[in-house]
Protein backbone atom coordinates (compact mmCIF):
# COMPACT_ATOMS: atom_id res chain seq x y z
CA UNK A 1 0.00 0.00 0.00
CA UNK A 2 1.25 3.41 -0.93
CA UNK A 3 -0.04 5.80 1.72
CA UNK A 4 0.35 9.58 1.83
CA UNK A 5 -0.35 11.52 5.02
CA UNK A 6 -0.82 15.28 4.94
CA UNK A 7 0.27 17.06 8.11
CA UNK A 8 0.47 20.59 9.46
CA UNK A 9 2.62 22.39 12.00
CA UNK A 10 0.45 24.22 14.55
CA UNK A 11 0.77 25.88 17.99
CA UNK A 12 0.13 23.34 20.76
CA UNK A 13 -3.23 23.36 22.51
CA UNK A 14 -1.82 24.93 25.69
CA UNK A 15 -0.91 28.06 23.70
CA UNK A 16 -2.31 31.48 24.55
CA UNK A 17 -3.03 33.15 21.24
CA UNK A 18 -1.83 36.76 20.85
CA UNK A 19 -2.79 38.84 17.85
CA UNK A 20 -0.94 41.34 15.69
CA UNK A 21 -3.86 43.54 14.68
CA UNK A 22 -1.91 45.37 12.01
CA UNK A 23 -0.87 42.32 10.01
CA UNK A 24 -4.04 40.40 11.04
CA UNK A 25 -1.92 37.41 12.02
CA UNK A 26 -1.20 35.60 15.27
CA UNK A 27 2.06 36.34 17.05
CA UNK A 28 4.22 33.24 16.54
CA UNK A 29 6.97 34.34 18.89
CA UNK A 30 6.98 32.28 22.09
CA UNK A 31 4.56 29.66 20.78
CA UNK A 32 5.42 25.98 20.97
CA UNK A 33 4.69 24.36 17.61
CA UNK A 34 3.72 20.71 17.25
CA UNK A 35 2.36 18.22 14.74
CA UNK A 36 -1.40 18.96 14.67
CA UNK A 37 -3.00 16.40 17.05
CA UNK A 38 -5.49 14.98 14.53
CA UNK A 39 -2.68 14.57 11.98
CA UNK A 40 -0.84 12.48 14.55
CA UNK A 41 -3.71 9.96 14.50
CA UNK A 42 -3.48 9.93 10.70
CA UNK A 43 0.26 9.19 10.76
CA UNK A 44 -0.24 6.43 13.32
CA UNK A 45 -3.01 4.83 11.25
CA UNK A 46 -0.80 4.91 8.16
CA UNK A 47 2.00 3.16 10.06
CA UNK A 48 -0.41 0.48 11.31
CA UNK A 49 -1.76 -0.11 7.80
CA UNK A 50 1.78 -0.46 6.47
CA UNK A 51 2.65 -2.88 9.27
CA UNK A 52 -0.40 -5.00 8.40
CA UNK A 53 -0.25 -4.80 4.59
CA UNK A 54 3.27 -3.75 3.68
CA UNK A 55 3.97 -0.71 1.56
CA UNK A 56 5.22 2.78 2.11
CA UNK A 57 4.21 5.82 4.16
CA UNK A 58 5.08 9.29 2.88
CA UNK A 59 4.28 12.38 4.96
CA UNK A 60 3.68 15.68 3.20
CA UNK A 61 3.30 19.19 4.58
CA UNK A 62 2.32 22.47 2.93
CA UNK A 63 4.12 25.27 4.70
CA UNK A 64 7.24 27.20 5.46
CA UNK A 65 10.67 25.71 6.07
CA UNK A 66 9.81 25.38 9.78
CA UNK A 67 7.47 22.54 8.86
CA UNK A 68 10.56 20.39 8.27
CA UNK A 69 10.66 19.85 12.05
CA UNK A 70 7.12 18.50 11.93
CA UNK A 71 8.02 16.18 9.06
CA UNK A 72 11.09 14.96 10.98
CA UNK A 73 8.83 14.02 13.88
CA UNK A 74 6.71 11.91 11.51
CA UNK A 75 9.83 10.24 10.15
CA UNK A 76 10.92 9.53 13.72
CA UNK A 77 7.53 7.89 14.36
CA UNK A 78 8.32 5.55 11.47
CA UNK A 79 7.26 7.17 8.19
CA UNK A 80 9.45 6.15 5.26
CA UNK A 81 9.68 9.43 3.41
CA UNK A 82 8.72 13.08 3.73
CA UNK A 83 8.15 15.91 1.27
CA UNK A 84 7.73 19.63 1.97
CA UNK A 85 5.51 21.59 -0.39
CA UNK A 86 7.04 24.95 0.31
CA UNK A 87 4.55 27.77 0.69
CA UNK A 88 5.83 31.07 2.08
CA UNK A 89 2.40 32.61 2.43
CA UNK A 90 1.10 33.37 5.94
CA UNK A 91 -2.05 31.56 7.12
CA UNK A 92 -4.87 32.46 4.72
CA UNK A 93 -7.68 30.47 6.40
CA UNK A 94 -8.56 29.50 2.82
CA UNK A 95 -8.99 25.73 2.65
CA UNK A 96 -9.42 25.65 -1.12
CA UNK A 97 -6.00 27.21 -1.66
CA UNK A 98 -4.31 24.47 0.39
CA UNK A 99 -6.45 21.78 -1.24
CA UNK A 100 -5.45 22.95 -4.72
CA UNK A 101 -1.75 22.79 -3.81
CA UNK A 102 -2.15 19.28 -2.39
CA UNK A 103 -4.28 18.00 -5.28
CA UNK A 104 -1.78 19.30 -7.81
CA UNK A 105 1.12 17.67 -5.94
CA UNK A 106 -0.77 14.36 -5.76
CA UNK A 107 -1.42 14.42 -9.51
CA UNK A 108 2.13 15.34 -10.42
CA UNK A 109 4.26 13.65 -7.78
CA UNK A 110 2.23 11.06 -5.86
CA UNK A 111 -0.03 9.63 -8.53
CA UNK A 112 0.63 6.04 -7.39
CA UNK A 113 -1.37 6.47 -4.17
CA UNK A 114 -3.70 3.93 -2.57
CA UNK A 115 -4.81 6.10 0.33
CA UNK A 116 -4.60 9.79 1.28
CA UNK A 117 -4.83 10.40 5.03
CA UNK A 118 -5.44 13.68 6.85
CA UNK A 119 -6.39 14.92 10.32
CA UNK A 120 -10.09 15.87 10.42
CA UNK A 121 -9.03 19.50 10.82
CA UNK A 122 -5.91 21.40 11.75
CA UNK A 123 -5.87 22.61 15.32
CA UNK A 124 -5.82 26.34 14.64
CA UNK A 125 -7.49 27.29 11.37
CA UNK A 126 -10.17 24.73 12.36
CA UNK A 127 -11.33 24.64 8.75
CA UNK A 128 -12.16 20.94 8.39
CA UNK A 129 -12.30 21.50 4.61
CA UNK A 130 -9.08 20.37 2.98
CA UNK A 131 -9.69 16.58 2.93
CA UNK A 132 -13.12 16.87 1.27
CA UNK A 133 -11.84 19.47 -1.19
CA UNK A 134 -8.86 17.32 -2.16
CA UNK A 135 -11.23 14.34 -2.62
CA UNK A 136 -13.39 16.42 -4.95
CA UNK A 137 -10.49 17.84 -6.94
CA UNK A 138 -9.12 14.32 -7.47
CA UNK A 139 -12.51 12.62 -7.92
CA UNK A 140 -11.97 10.28 -4.96
CA UNK A 141 -14.33 8.97 -2.26
CA UNK A 142 -14.04 10.72 1.11
CA UNK A 143 -14.73 9.59 4.63
CA UNK A 144 -14.20 12.30 7.24
CA UNK A 145 -14.00 12.23 11.04
CA UNK A 146 -13.08 8.56 11.13
CA UNK A 147 -12.75 6.58 14.37
CA UNK A 148 -12.24 3.13 12.82
CA UNK A 149 -10.65 2.11 9.53
CA UNK A 150 -10.36 -1.28 7.85
CA UNK A 151 -8.82 -1.95 4.47
CA UNK A 152 -8.92 -5.24 2.55
CA UNK A 153 -7.49 -5.31 -0.96
CA UNK A 154 -8.91 -2.29 -2.72
CA UNK A 155 -12.00 -2.05 -0.50
CA UNK A 156 -12.31 -0.16 2.75
CA UNK A 157 -14.79 0.36 5.57
CA UNK A 158 -14.71 3.23 8.01
CA UNK A 159 -16.71 4.44 10.97
CA UNK A 160 -17.43 8.12 10.70
CA UNK A 161 -18.60 10.15 13.69
CA UNK A 162 -21.88 12.05 13.35
CA UNK A 163 -24.12 13.58 16.03
CA UNK A 164 -24.69 10.92 18.67
CA UNK A 165 -23.97 8.01 16.30
CA UNK A 166 -21.55 6.52 13.80
CA UNK A 167 -21.97 6.02 10.08
CA UNK A 168 -20.49 2.84 8.66
CA UNK A 169 -19.18 3.81 5.23
CA UNK A 170 -17.82 1.51 2.52
CA UNK A 171 -15.57 2.79 -0.24
CA UNK A 172 -13.08 1.75 -2.92
CA UNK A 173 -9.43 2.70 -2.85
CA UNK A 174 -7.89 5.10 -3.49
CA UNK A 175 -9.75 7.33 -1.07
CA UNK A 176 -9.41 10.32 1.22
CA UNK A 177 -9.77 9.57 4.93
CA UNK A 178 -9.59 12.11 7.77
CA UNK A 179 -8.79 11.00 11.31
CA UNK A 180 -10.71 11.80 14.49
CA UNK A 181 -9.51 11.31 18.06
CA UNK A 182 -10.26 7.74 19.10
CA UNK A 183 -8.98 6.19 15.85
CA UNK A 184 -5.85 4.92 17.62
CA UNK A 185 -3.27 5.76 20.26
CA UNK A 186 -0.27 7.37 18.51
CA UNK A 187 3.14 5.88 19.32
CA UNK A 188 6.07 7.83 20.69
CA UNK A 189 9.20 8.26 18.61
CA UNK A 190 11.99 5.86 19.52
CA UNK A 191 15.59 6.97 19.89
CA UNK A 192 16.44 4.79 16.90
CA UNK A 193 13.69 6.45 14.92
CA UNK A 194 14.91 9.92 15.85
CA UNK A 195 18.46 9.06 14.79
CA UNK A 196 17.28 7.58 11.49
CA UNK A 197 15.04 10.60 10.83
CA UNK A 198 17.99 12.94 11.27
CA UNK A 199 19.82 11.26 8.43
CA UNK A 200 16.89 11.37 6.01
CA UNK A 201 16.78 14.09 3.41
CA UNK A 202 13.46 15.82 2.90
CA UNK A 203 12.88 16.97 -0.67
CA UNK A 204 11.43 20.46 -1.00
CA UNK A 205 8.98 21.18 -3.82
CA UNK A 206 8.13 24.80 -4.57
CA UNK A 207 4.77 26.07 -5.80
CA UNK A 208 6.45 27.16 -9.05
CA UNK A 209 7.63 23.60 -9.59
CA UNK A 210 4.00 22.52 -9.27
CA UNK A 211 3.18 24.99 -12.04
CA UNK A 212 1.51 27.65 -9.91
CA UNK A 213 2.06 31.31 -10.65
CA UNK A 214 1.55 33.78 -7.81
CA UNK A 215 -1.72 35.09 -9.12
CA UNK A 216 -3.43 31.75 -9.65
CA UNK A 217 -3.01 30.74 -6.03
CA UNK A 218 -4.25 33.91 -4.35
CA UNK A 219 -6.55 33.32 -1.37
CA UNK A 220 -10.23 33.80 -2.17
CA UNK A 221 -11.14 34.68 1.40
CA UNK A 222 -10.31 38.13 2.65
CA UNK A 223 -9.35 38.47 6.31
CA UNK A 224 -11.03 41.64 7.51
CA UNK A 225 -10.27 41.40 11.19
CA UNK A 226 -8.55 39.11 13.67
CA UNK A 227 -9.48 39.66 17.30
CA UNK A 228 -9.58 38.08 20.73
CA UNK A 229 -12.93 36.71 21.82
CA UNK A 230 -14.96 38.91 24.15
CA UNK A 231 -13.83 38.34 27.75
CA UNK A 232 -16.41 36.86 30.08
CA UNK A 233 -16.96 38.59 33.37
CA UNK A 234 -16.53 36.33 36.36
CA UNK A 235 -19.84 36.02 38.17
CA UNK A 236 -20.83 35.18 41.70
CA UNK A 237 -18.72 32.62 43.55
CA UNK A 238 -20.15 31.21 46.78
CA UNK A 239 -18.97 28.89 49.55
CA UNK A 240 -21.82 27.42 51.54
CA UNK A 241 -23.36 24.25 52.97
CA UNK A 242 -23.99 21.89 50.03
CA UNK A 243 -27.80 22.04 50.28
CA UNK A 244 -27.84 25.82 50.70
CA UNK A 245 -25.36 26.24 47.81
CA UNK A 246 -27.47 24.00 45.56
CA UNK A 247 -30.60 26.04 46.43
CA UNK A 248 -28.87 29.31 45.58
CA UNK A 249 -27.57 27.91 42.31
CA UNK A 250 -31.00 26.72 41.23
CA UNK A 251 -32.50 30.06 42.23
CA UNK A 252 -29.90 31.74 40.01
CA UNK A 253 -30.69 29.42 37.07
CA UNK A 254 -34.43 29.78 37.48
CA UNK A 255 -34.93 33.41 38.45
CA UNK A 256 -31.90 35.31 37.17
CA UNK A 257 -30.59 33.42 34.15
CA UNK A 258 -34.05 31.95 33.42
CA UNK A 259 -32.55 28.87 31.77
CA UNK A 260 -34.25 26.22 33.88
CA UNK B 1 -30.96 34.63 -3.65
CA UNK B 2 -29.72 32.80 -0.58
CA UNK B 3 -29.86 29.00 -0.78
CA UNK B 4 -29.97 26.90 2.40
CA UNK B 5 -29.26 23.17 2.46
CA UNK B 6 -31.77 21.32 4.64
CA UNK B 7 -30.39 18.22 6.31
CA UNK B 8 -32.66 15.25 6.90
CA UNK B 9 -32.02 12.88 9.79
CA UNK B 10 -34.48 10.22 10.85
CA UNK B 11 -37.12 11.48 8.43
CA UNK B 12 -37.12 15.06 9.70
CA UNK B 13 -35.47 18.34 8.81
CA UNK B 14 -32.86 19.01 11.48
CA UNK B 15 -33.38 21.92 13.83
CA UNK B 16 -29.88 23.22 13.06
CA UNK B 17 -30.90 23.53 9.38
CA UNK B 18 -33.96 25.59 10.39
CA UNK B 19 -31.63 27.83 12.41
CA UNK B 20 -29.61 28.39 9.23
CA UNK B 21 -32.80 29.08 7.28
CA UNK B 22 -33.79 31.66 9.92
CA UNK B 23 -30.41 33.38 9.68
CA UNK B 24 -30.61 33.19 5.88
CA UNK B 25 -33.94 35.00 6.01
CA UNK B 26 -32.47 37.77 8.19
CA UNK B 27 -29.66 38.35 5.69
CA UNK B 28 -32.01 38.01 2.70
CA UNK B 29 -34.19 40.81 4.11
CA UNK B 30 -31.15 43.07 4.35
CA UNK B 31 -30.07 42.22 0.82
CA UNK B 32 -33.66 42.62 -0.41
CA UNK B 33 -33.69 39.13 -1.81
CA UNK B 34 -35.29 35.85 -0.83
CA UNK B 35 -34.17 32.72 0.93
CA UNK B 36 -34.80 29.37 -0.71
CA UNK B 37 -34.04 25.86 0.48
CA UNK B 38 -32.97 22.53 -0.96
CA UNK B 39 -33.78 18.99 0.13
CA UNK B 40 -31.84 16.02 -1.25
CA UNK B 41 -32.91 12.38 -0.98
CA UNK B 42 -35.56 9.91 -2.03
CA UNK B 43 -39.31 10.24 -1.30
CA UNK B 44 -38.77 13.42 0.67
CA UNK B 45 -41.17 15.84 -1.01
CA UNK B 46 -43.42 15.85 2.06
CA UNK B 47 -40.69 17.46 4.14
CA UNK B 48 -40.69 20.66 2.06
CA UNK B 49 -43.55 22.08 4.12
CA UNK B 50 -41.28 22.15 7.20
CA UNK B 51 -39.27 24.98 5.59
CA UNK B 52 -42.12 27.41 4.85
CA UNK B 53 -42.84 28.46 8.47
CA UNK B 54 -39.19 29.63 8.56
CA UNK B 55 -39.74 31.80 5.44
CA UNK B 56 -38.27 29.76 2.60
CA UNK B 57 -40.05 31.18 -0.45
CA UNK B 58 -39.28 28.09 -2.49
CA UNK B 59 -38.03 24.59 -1.72
CA UNK B 60 -36.17 22.55 -4.34
CA UNK B 61 -36.57 18.82 -3.89
CA UNK B 62 -33.80 16.83 -5.57
CA UNK B 63 -34.93 13.24 -5.92
CA UNK B 64 -33.16 10.09 -7.01
CA UNK B 65 -33.23 6.60 -5.52
CA UNK B 66 -29.42 6.72 -5.41
CA UNK B 67 -29.74 9.64 -3.02
CA UNK B 68 -31.62 7.64 -0.38
CA UNK B 69 -28.32 7.26 1.49
CA UNK B 70 -25.99 10.17 2.06
CA UNK B 71 -22.74 10.36 0.14
CA UNK B 72 -20.77 13.62 -0.14
CA UNK B 73 -19.91 12.82 -3.76
CA UNK B 74 -23.47 12.23 -4.97
CA UNK B 75 -25.12 14.93 -2.82
CA UNK B 76 -22.58 17.55 -3.95
CA UNK B 77 -23.18 16.54 -7.55
CA UNK B 78 -26.95 16.92 -7.15
CA UNK B 79 -26.54 20.27 -5.46
CA UNK B 80 -24.01 21.43 -8.04
CA UNK B 81 -26.49 20.99 -10.88
CA UNK B 82 -29.08 23.02 -8.95
CA UNK B 83 -26.58 25.79 -8.15
CA UNK B 84 -25.57 26.04 -11.81
CA UNK B 85 -29.20 26.44 -12.72
CA UNK B 86 -30.55 28.81 -10.07
CA UNK B 87 -27.32 30.74 -9.37
CA UNK B 88 -27.62 31.68 -5.68
CA UNK B 89 -25.36 34.49 -4.44
CA UNK B 90 -24.96 32.81 -1.06
CA UNK B 91 -25.15 29.14 -0.01
CA UNK B 92 -25.48 28.26 3.68
CA UNK B 93 -25.23 24.95 5.53
CA UNK B 94 -25.36 23.96 9.17
CA UNK B 95 -21.88 23.14 10.48
CA UNK B 96 -23.23 19.70 11.43
CA UNK B 97 -21.36 16.49 10.67
CA UNK B 98 -23.10 16.31 7.27
CA UNK B 99 -22.75 20.03 6.52
CA UNK B 100 -19.04 19.99 7.26
CA UNK B 101 -18.62 16.94 5.01
CA UNK B 102 -20.72 18.17 2.10
CA UNK B 103 -20.05 21.93 1.93
CA UNK B 104 -16.30 21.73 1.21
CA UNK B 105 -16.88 19.13 -1.51
CA UNK B 106 -19.41 21.41 -3.19
CA UNK B 107 -17.17 24.45 -2.73
CA UNK B 108 -14.29 22.67 -4.48
CA UNK B 109 -16.64 21.67 -7.31
CA UNK B 110 -17.69 25.31 -7.68
CA UNK B 111 -14.11 26.55 -7.27
CA UNK B 112 -14.95 28.85 -4.37
CA UNK B 113 -13.74 29.18 -0.78
CA UNK B 114 -15.79 28.36 2.26
CA UNK B 115 -16.00 29.72 5.80
CA UNK B 116 -16.49 26.93 8.37
CA UNK B 117 -18.47 27.00 11.61
CA UNK B 118 -19.43 30.68 11.61
CA UNK B 119 -20.98 32.24 14.72
CA UNK B 120 -22.09 35.56 13.23
CA UNK B 121 -23.12 36.79 9.80
CA UNK B 122 -23.62 40.32 8.46
CA UNK B 123 -23.97 42.18 5.18
CA UNK B 124 -21.57 44.92 4.10
CA UNK B 125 -22.02 46.64 0.75
CA UNK B 126 -24.23 43.87 -0.50
CA UNK B 127 -21.76 41.14 0.43
CA UNK B 128 -21.68 38.55 3.17
CA UNK B 129 -19.26 38.94 6.05
CA UNK B 130 -18.88 36.24 8.67
CA UNK B 131 -17.12 35.74 11.99
CA UNK B 132 -15.64 32.36 12.79
CA UNK B 133 -13.70 31.14 15.79
CA UNK B 134 -10.19 29.80 15.20
CA UNK B 135 -8.01 27.91 17.66
CA UNK B 136 -11.31 26.50 18.98
CA UNK B 137 -12.36 29.98 20.07
CA UNK B 138 -9.11 31.50 21.33
CA UNK B 139 -9.41 34.02 18.49
CA UNK B 140 -12.13 35.20 16.10
CA UNK B 141 -11.52 35.93 12.44
CA UNK B 142 -13.85 38.04 10.28
CA UNK B 143 -13.75 37.11 6.60
CA UNK B 144 -15.46 38.04 3.35
CA UNK B 145 -15.46 36.21 0.04
CA UNK B 146 -13.84 37.09 -3.27
CA UNK B 147 -15.60 34.46 -5.36
CA UNK B 148 -19.24 33.70 -6.05
CA UNK B 149 -21.31 32.03 -4.69
CA UNK B 150 -20.30 32.93 -1.13
CA UNK B 151 -20.40 29.79 1.03
CA UNK B 152 -20.48 29.28 4.78
CA UNK B 153 -21.43 26.68 7.37
CA UNK B 154 -23.07 28.02 10.55
CA UNK B 155 -22.52 26.58 14.00
CA UNK B 156 -25.56 24.77 15.47
CA UNK B 157 -27.22 26.25 18.56
CA UNK B 158 -25.97 29.79 17.93
CA UNK B 159 -28.49 31.37 15.56
CA UNK B 160 -32.01 31.88 16.95
CA UNK B 161 -34.97 30.31 15.18
CA UNK B 162 -37.52 32.71 13.72
CA UNK B 163 -40.97 32.53 15.25
CA UNK B 164 -42.68 30.04 12.90
CA UNK B 165 -45.51 31.46 10.74
CA UNK B 166 -48.23 29.63 8.90
CA UNK B 167 -46.96 30.19 5.40
CA UNK B 168 -46.96 28.34 2.13
CA UNK B 169 -44.42 28.40 -0.66
CA UNK B 170 -43.53 26.78 -3.91
CA UNK B 171 -42.19 23.23 -4.11
CA UNK B 172 -39.99 22.61 -7.15
CA UNK B 173 -39.32 18.93 -7.67
CA UNK B 174 -36.35 17.94 -9.77
CA UNK B 175 -35.27 14.49 -10.82
CA UNK B 176 -31.51 14.59 -10.84
CA UNK B 177 -29.23 12.29 -12.78
CA UNK B 178 -26.56 10.57 -10.70
CA UNK B 179 -24.34 8.07 -12.50
CA UNK B 180 -23.98 5.03 -10.22
CA UNK B 181 -20.19 5.31 -10.19
CA UNK B 182 -20.58 8.79 -8.73
CA UNK B 183 -21.81 7.37 -5.42
CA UNK B 184 -18.35 7.27 -3.92
CA UNK B 185 -18.31 6.26 -0.28
CA UNK B 186 -21.64 4.77 0.68
CA UNK B 187 -23.24 4.86 4.12
CA UNK B 188 -24.08 1.20 4.80
CA UNK B 189 -25.72 1.74 8.15
CA UNK B 190 -25.96 4.11 11.06
CA UNK B 191 -24.68 2.63 14.29
CA UNK B 192 -26.35 4.13 17.32
CA UNK B 193 -25.48 3.11 20.83
CA UNK B 194 -28.30 1.73 22.89
CA UNK B 195 -29.74 4.67 24.83
CA UNK B 196 -27.43 7.04 22.98
CA UNK B 197 -27.19 10.45 24.50
CA UNK B 198 -27.78 13.75 22.73
CA UNK B 199 -24.67 15.22 21.10
CA UNK B 200 -22.98 18.04 23.05
CA UNK B 201 -23.01 20.34 20.01
CA UNK B 202 -26.79 20.14 19.76
CA UNK B 203 -27.86 20.16 23.40
CA UNK B 204 -29.46 23.13 25.16
CA UNK B 205 -27.70 22.18 28.38
CA UNK B 206 -24.27 20.51 28.62
CA UNK B 207 -23.46 18.81 31.93
CA UNK B 208 -19.71 18.26 32.00
CA UNK B 209 -17.33 16.40 34.29
CA UNK B 210 -13.58 16.63 34.66
CA UNK B 211 -10.77 15.09 36.64
CA UNK B 212 -12.69 15.88 39.84
CA UNK B 213 -15.20 13.15 38.91
CA UNK B 214 -12.51 10.72 40.16
CA UNK B 215 -13.63 7.76 38.04
CA UNK B 216 -15.88 6.52 35.22
CA UNK B 217 -18.63 5.27 37.54
CA UNK B 218 -19.21 8.76 38.94
CA UNK B 219 -20.35 10.04 35.56
CA UNK B 220 -23.61 8.28 36.46
CA UNK B 221 -24.23 11.18 38.87
CA UNK B 222 -24.16 13.54 35.89
CA UNK B 223 -26.28 11.16 33.79
CA UNK B 224 -28.91 11.19 36.54
CA UNK B 225 -28.85 14.97 36.48
CA UNK B 226 -29.11 14.89 32.68
CA UNK B 227 -32.11 12.56 32.86
CA UNK B 228 -34.17 15.27 34.59
CA UNK B 229 -32.92 18.28 32.58
CA UNK B 230 -34.61 18.46 29.15
CA UNK B 231 -32.37 18.54 26.04
CA UNK B 232 -29.20 18.03 28.03
CA UNK B 233 -26.06 16.12 27.07
CA UNK B 234 -23.02 14.86 28.95
CA UNK B 235 -19.71 16.59 28.30
CA UNK B 236 -16.22 15.94 29.61
CA UNK B 237 -12.81 17.53 29.88
CA UNK B 238 -9.79 16.13 28.07
CA UNK B 239 -8.32 14.69 31.27
CA UNK B 240 -11.49 12.68 31.92
CA UNK B 241 -11.45 11.38 28.33
CA UNK B 242 -7.72 10.63 28.31
CA UNK B 243 -8.12 8.75 31.59
CA UNK B 244 -10.58 6.51 29.74
CA UNK B 245 -13.55 7.44 31.95
CA UNK B 246 -15.79 8.45 29.05
CA UNK B 247 -15.77 8.28 25.25
CA UNK B 248 -14.04 11.07 23.30
CA UNK B 249 -17.35 11.96 21.59
CA UNK B 250 -18.16 13.79 24.83
CA UNK B 251 -14.95 15.82 24.95
CA UNK B 252 -15.33 19.60 25.00
CA UNK B 253 -12.32 21.75 24.15
CA UNK B 254 -9.63 22.21 21.56
CA UNK B 255 -9.15 18.56 20.63
CA UNK B 256 -12.83 17.88 21.24
CA UNK B 257 -15.95 19.79 20.39
CA UNK B 258 -16.69 23.47 20.65
CA UNK B 259 -20.09 24.05 22.18
CA UNK B 260 -22.41 27.04 22.67
CA UNK B 261 -25.32 25.70 24.74
CA UNK B 262 -27.77 27.84 26.64
CA UNK B 263 -26.27 26.50 29.87
CA UNK B 264 -22.92 24.83 30.52
CA UNK B 265 -22.50 23.09 33.88
CA UNK B 266 -18.91 22.24 34.82
CA UNK B 267 -18.31 19.74 37.62
CA UNK B 268 -14.78 19.08 38.84
CA UNK B 269 -13.31 20.86 35.82
CA UNK B 270 -10.32 23.10 36.57
CA UNK B 271 -10.59 25.08 33.33
CA UNK B 272 -7.46 24.42 31.26
CA UNK B 273 -7.06 26.95 28.45
CA UNK B 274 -7.91 24.40 25.76
CA UNK B 275 -11.15 23.52 27.61
CA UNK B 276 -12.18 27.15 28.16
CA UNK B 277 -11.68 27.77 24.43
CA UNK B 278 -14.28 25.13 23.66
CA UNK B 279 -17.06 26.31 25.98
CA UNK B 280 -16.60 30.03 26.71
CA UNK B 281 -19.20 30.96 24.09
CA UNK B 282 -21.91 29.19 26.15
CA UNK B 283 -24.69 31.61 27.06
CA UNK B 284 -24.56 30.77 30.77
CA UNK B 285 -21.87 28.90 32.69
CA UNK B 286 -22.00 27.46 36.19
CA UNK B 287 -19.21 25.57 37.95
CA UNK B 288 -18.70 23.42 41.01
CA UNK B 289 -15.11 22.88 42.07
CA UNK B 290 -13.26 22.29 45.34
CA UNK B 291 -10.44 24.63 44.38
CA UNK B 292 -11.41 28.31 44.81
CA UNK B 293 -8.51 29.25 42.50
CA UNK B 294 -9.72 27.06 39.61
CA UNK B 295 -9.68 28.96 36.27
CA UNK B 296 -13.19 27.78 35.49
CA UNK B 297 -14.49 30.33 38.05
CA UNK B 298 -13.08 33.16 35.88
CA UNK B 299 -15.66 32.39 33.19
CA UNK B 300 -18.52 31.13 35.38
CA UNK B 301 -21.64 33.24 35.95
CA UNK B 302 -22.25 31.32 39.14
CA UNK B 303 -19.75 29.15 40.97
CA UNK B 304 -19.85 26.95 44.04
CA UNK B 305 -16.63 26.24 45.88
CA UNK B 306 -17.31 22.83 47.28
CA UNK B 307 -17.31 19.04 46.88
CA UNK B 308 -19.32 18.08 43.82
CA UNK B 309 -20.19 14.73 45.39
CA UNK B 310 -22.02 16.59 48.14
CA UNK B 311 -23.50 19.32 45.96
CA UNK B 312 -24.83 17.30 43.00
CA UNK B 313 -27.38 15.19 44.93
CA UNK B 314 -28.90 18.36 46.44
CA UNK B 315 -28.75 20.08 43.08
CA UNK B 316 -30.74 17.23 41.57
CA UNK B 317 -33.45 17.53 44.22
CA UNK B 318 -33.66 21.32 43.88
CA UNK B 319 -33.80 21.11 40.07
CA UNK B 320 -36.57 18.52 40.31
CA UNK B 321 -38.65 20.89 42.42
CA UNK B 322 -38.25 23.76 39.98
CA UNK B 323 -38.80 21.60 36.89
CA UNK B 324 -41.97 20.13 38.38
CA UNK B 325 -43.54 23.59 38.62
Amino acid sequence: MNIFVFVKRVPDTESKIRINHETKTIVEEGLNFVLSPYDEYAVEEALRLREANGGKVTVVSVGKEEALTTLKKCLAMGADEAVLLKDESPETYDGLRTARIIARAVEQKFSDHNLLLFGKQSVGADNAQVPAMVAELLGLPQVNVVTKLEVKGNQGTAHREIEGALEKVSFSLSAVISAQKGLNEPRYETLKGIMAAKKKEIPVVTLEELGFKDDDILPMLEVIKLESPPQRQAGKIIEDEPQEAAKKLVAFLHEEAKVI
Amino acid sequence: MILVFLEIREGKVKKSSLEVLSEGKRRADELKTEVQAVLIGHNIEGLASEAFPYRASKVYVLENSLLSHYSAASFSQAMHSLVEEVKPEIILFSASAMGKDLAPRLAAKLGVSLATDCIQTACRAGKLEVIRPIFAGKAFVTVSFKGSPQMATLRPNVFPLLEPETKQGEVVKKDVVIPEDQVKGKVEEILREEGAELDVTEADVVISGGRGMKGPENFDLLRELSSIVPHSAIGASRSAVDAGWIDHQHQVGQTGKTVSPNLYMAFGISGAIQHLAGMSSSKHIIAVNKDPEASIFKVADFGIVGDLFQVVPHLKEELKKVLAE
